[in-house]
């Protein structure tokens, strides 16, 4: 999303932290997505009084506290439907609503879907770990089947969902993956949610220690992150691999692995296009299970992003468009309605 | 023509009643604007299948449509019928037990075919305009359907059931033969409705006429009747329906708050017009949201409310249910909110569009945890459009979530109503905290004044960025807390900040009768016609009994305890199964008597009549 700078500020990251002690668990991937919100933040140039961070309940949820910013811990699963009213009610806020896998795509799956098709131009991040842990460890929405959890001790019979795939479905405008191990990407993935007008959908593969540690280690971990990764860079080649030989190719609409080595040429890598709206669908598809034999690597970064018109300017346009036309309402023209008659 | 007499009445009860897809809604609020335009006081009563088009001509598709009009004040729809008008057999079968002893029943006898009289449900070979049933009734027989197609003849491209949907009008027109009526006010609504379709428009025109003129030939119908002027305080009226004044009512508190309207909604019966109107209001500012769910409309109010505007939702019982943890939350960060319920017949889906007030427990304690919201209802349609203003004087000089409680009698209902003119509404201070006060050093979000009020920071204010949420607060601070002793704090300031709004809305009054005696009836919401109805004709019968309707529900009125301990006998008549008399004897210790009534219709003032007397 972006929002129109205001003067210049020289604001830094303490700017955006406050005294408020952090209870996250020692080690929790929260910690790196504040400390990277709060790094981007003073280069955006929004101030500090019009960033606004509603969430929801979870653990992620207790992020607005750690923000020195205008804020709301609201309830569970409706902090897309409250940041949907107050971005409708105040356009020019910078709203960021901050939600994990539970909160946004199980209790208030049906509100993210609406945020995104009307696309508000709100920034929604992710917090995916996988488990429930604010409850101590049950299997969520995007658990993978057959997860052994307090309450799946035979293991879970759920099948998961894939996050960006119901983005896309939900004709979202802005979708992307990033991961709490690596800052760098994170905050550039968070930059260009920022940048993008409209609502932009970020997952964050984040670590959960206690309940369900190691979940995305194989897209983390320095051993395996360079063949299970695949970082995407608009206008650039599908390539990954720890000697960047590997390459993805269409064959038809079907991505396969190639070896730039053994032969394949780099003319018939498929090239990322992020406005690509029919190669996004496959991009998001690429969501195999890495345990699977053959699988093809996790993509990161910006999968897809178009321009469509924000439901809170076409609010607005509309209002405008009426006063313009008929003039402002008039209270007592509307109290006397069409007909009237006189009692004397 | 010279043998018509005119014959002045007092008061009439008509009732036009129809299959669903018969435009008896069309026809009745015609004849209303039609009577109110002559400045007779009415009351009026829609009264339909909760199907658009319900099984044709069963008793299950009647939609009914009841108007009382009169040169005398009207408080209620009528409890008893002086004219039906039945357009087939199952509308004159659902409404005959509503019948005056010398009530005239007009009938469509198309609509008494042997097709029509199995689906209302008579035995076969049974007709009751044969059989002498109803012959203690004055029956006018019109072949509704015949007349209306010869009226049409000359419209050649019309089919059928084109002309057939116009028989509506016939009714209509000779109605207004009957009644002494212009037909001006009913071609002006024409002319805007099918003003681009010339031959709808006159097609309509012309069966409008030929109902008028079959009175007028027909030399069976020997008086004509006239109602005169009601003898109202001076003043321009209109007409209004409950839902319209209630969103009028909303604009009207942004216009004099200086606060724009943001409404997010889920359309429900019978609630949806309230939606519908804003959406047409946008020259107002207003910004209406029809959200996904119930629970996206009150979540995006109260997102709104964060950011500064009125944040109203609103809704009926079912959407109530799911709306209750947002509104906990609301209560909890003590911002504005407007929750509106249309109550509707329940429990569950219940009966959509039958009226009930079964919510008012629901209102009051239906949250988790300790979650007082102030209450305000509504007694009549116009009363709508003051009871939403203050709802939202409450909401946003007292930082609290108001539910505003009507339901789908008052919603629907229509009457003549006094309007104000804006000059005359008292406005709504609002102040935003944008600076800190002499002797502040720092922000205090919970922070109170002498009313117990928080200030309001809303987003975009500098140097005053907070967080609130739905956790429990530390006392002034408002940063999250788990001790003991704060959270008993908040709990009991919480509390008392609600019960302070006593000081500041106006004591209980007494509608009528003395201030001490034997029985007070005592109402809320729409049973105020009736109770007024039946204690103003007791009165005038010598009996010693008053009438206090209560507004405010939550926090009650400082003197209320005080009111009822004056009468022997409190007599608390609901539409529901006792819910205010619950309250009442909770809070005031008095042994109040219940008449409860749940058949999804109002109460009568003669049932009520009854009831009172037995105390007496």
């Amino acid at each position: 999303m972006s929002t129109v700078a205001m003067e210049p500020q020289i604001l830094t990251a303490k700017d955006f932290s406050n005294e408020n002690e952090v209870r996250w668990c020692p080690g929790c991937g929260d910690y790196s997505i504040l400390a990277q919100v709060q790094k981007v933040m003073p280069a955006l140039g929004v101030p500090k009084e019009n960033v606004v961070v509603v969430s929801g309940i979870g653990c992620s949820s207790r992020f607005p506290y750690y923000m020195n910013t205008y804020g709301m811990h609201s309830i569970h699963g409706r902090a897309t439907a409250i940041a949907s009213g107050l971005k409708a009610a105040r356009p020019e806020l910078s709203v960021w609503i901050v939600s994990g896998d539970g909160d946004s795509l199980s209790i208030g799956g049906n509100h993210t879907i609406h945020l995104l098709r009307r696309n508000f131009d709100v920034n929604l991040l992710v917090f995916n770990n996988q488990i429930y842990g604010l409850t101590k460890g049950q299997y969520s929405p995007t658990s993978e089947s057959h997860k052994v959890t307090k309450t799946s001790p035979f293991g879970s019979i759920d099948h998961p969902f894939n996050p960006l795939a119901l983005a896309m479905g939900a004709d979202a405008t802005f979708i992307a993956r990033t991961m709490d191990r690596d800052p760098k990407h994170m905050q550039a993935v968070l930059t260009r949610s920022h940048q993008h007008k409209g609502a932009s959908f970020v997952e964050i593969y984040q670590n959960c220690l206690i309940f369900n540690d190691g979940a995305f280690e194989i897209f983390t971990e320095k051993s395996s992150k360079a063949d299970e990764a695949l970082f995407l860079e608009h206008g650039k080649p599908l390539i990954f691999g720890a000697k960047q030989n590997k390459g993805i190719k269409l064959d038809g609409f079907k991505p396969i692995i190639v070896d730039l080595e053994e032969g394949a040429s780099i003319d018939d890598i498929w090239v990322h296009d992020e406005n690509d709206f029919y190669k996004a669908q496959i991009l998001v598809r690429m969501f195999d299970d890495p345990k699977m034999e053959g699988h093809l690597p996790r993509p990161f970064g910006v999968f897809y992003q178009t321009e469509r018109p924000c439901y809170e300017e076409d609010m607005q346009l509309q209002i405008e468009e009426i006063i313009a036309s008929k003039g402002k309402g008039d209270l007592d023209k509307l109290l006397r309605g069409k007909e009237v008659w006189e009692i004397a | 023509m010279s043998s018509v007499k005119e014959q002045v009445l007092q008061n009439v009860v008509i009732k036009f009643a129809g299959d669903s897809g018969d435009g008896m809604q069309l026809t009745g609020t015609q004849f209303t604007n039609n009577t109110a335009l002559l400045g007779i006081d009415l009351a009026t009563f829609p009264d339909f299948p909760a199907e658009i088009r319900a099984p044709q001509g069963t008793l299950a598709g009647v939609s009914g449509y009841q108007i009382h009009f009169s040169s005398n004040k009207v408080f209620t729809p009528g409890d008893q019928c002086d004219v039906l008008v039945a357009m087939n057999a199952a509308a004159l079968k659902a409404n005959l037990k509503s019948l005056k002893k010398d009530a005239k029943i007009i009938v469509n006898i198309d609509g008494f075919d042997s097709k029509n009289l199995r689906l209302a449900g008579y035995t076969d070979g049974v007709n009751p305009l044969e059989d002498g049933s109803i012959d203690s009734y004055e029956v006018i027989k019109i072949d509704v359907t015949k007349l209306t197609r010869e009226a049409l003849k000359e419209f050649t491209t019309l089919g059928v059931k084109e002309r057939d949907r116009a028989k509506n009008m016939f009714v209509l027109g000779f109605i207004y033969w009957m009644y002494n009526r212009d037909l001006e006010s009913t071609i002006d609504f024409l002319t805007e409705k099918f003003g681009k379709k010339e031959i709808i428009l006159q097609s309509n025109i012309k069966v409008l006429q030929a109902g008028y003129n079959y009175g007028d030939t027909i030399e069976t119908f020997t008086t004509r009747y006239k109602v005169e002027k009601a003898k109202l305080p001076t003043g321009l009226y209109r007409s209004i329906m409950g839902n319209q004044a209630l969103a009028m009512g909303l604009v009207a508190a942004s216009e004099k708050s200086g606060l724009k309207l943001f409404l997010g909604s889920y359309p429900i019966t019978p609630a949806t017009d309230i939606l519908q109107d804003l959406s047409k209001y946008k020259a107002f500012g207003v910004k209406t949201f029809q959200a996904e769910d119930e629970i996206a409309g009150i979540a995006s109010a109260i997102g709104a409310s964060y950011g500064g505007l009125i944040g109203v939702t609103t809704t009926s019982g079912p959407g109530m249910a799911l709306k209750t943890e947002a509104m906990g939350l609301a209560m909890m960060l003590e911002i504005p909110l407007i929750i509106v319920n249309i109550q509707r017949g329940g429990p569950s889906t219940g009966l959509p569009t039958k009226t009930e007030q079964s919510d008012l427990l629901q209102a009051y304690y239906g949250r988790n945890g300790e979650a007082p919201i102030p209450i305000i209802s509504s007694h009549s349609p116009s009363d709508c459009f003051d009871v939403a203003y203050e709802a939202c004087r409450i909401a946003l000089t007292h930082m609290t979530p108001v539910i505003l409680l009507s339901d789908g009698y008052i919603a629907n209902g229509s009457e003549p109503w006094k309007f104000p003119s804006s000059k005359d509404l008292q406005p709504i201070e609002v102040t935003f905290k944008t600076a800190l006060a002499e002797g502040e050093d720092t922000f205090l979000p919970y922070k109170r004044d002498e009313k117990l009020v928080r200030p309001w920071a809303i987003p975009g204010t500098p140097g005053f960025e907070h967080r609130i949420g739905g956790l429990e607060k530390q006392n002034l601070t408002g940063a999250v807390s788990y001790d003991a002793d704060n959270h008993q704090l908040m709990i009991k300031t919480r509390q008392a900040k609600v019960d302070k709004i006593a000081d500041y809305i106006p004591l209980q009054t007494l509608d009528s009768g003395p201030e001490k005696g034997k029985v007070l009836v005592l109402g809320w919401g729409s049973t105020y016609g009736a109770i007024k109805s039946a204690v103003l004709e007791l009165q005038s019968e010598g009996y010693a009994v008053s009438h206090a309707h209560i507004r405010y529900l939550r926090p009650f009125p400082k003197n209320l305890g005080a009111v009822i301990s004056n009468f022997e006998y409190v007599l608390i008549p609901e539409i529901n199964n006792g819910q205010l008399i619950k309250i009442i004897r909770d809070e005031f210790l008095v042994d109040a008597k219940a008449y409860n009534k749940m058949m999804g219709v109002p109460i009568t003032k003669g049932e009520l009549i009854d009831e009172i007397k037995k105390l007496l």
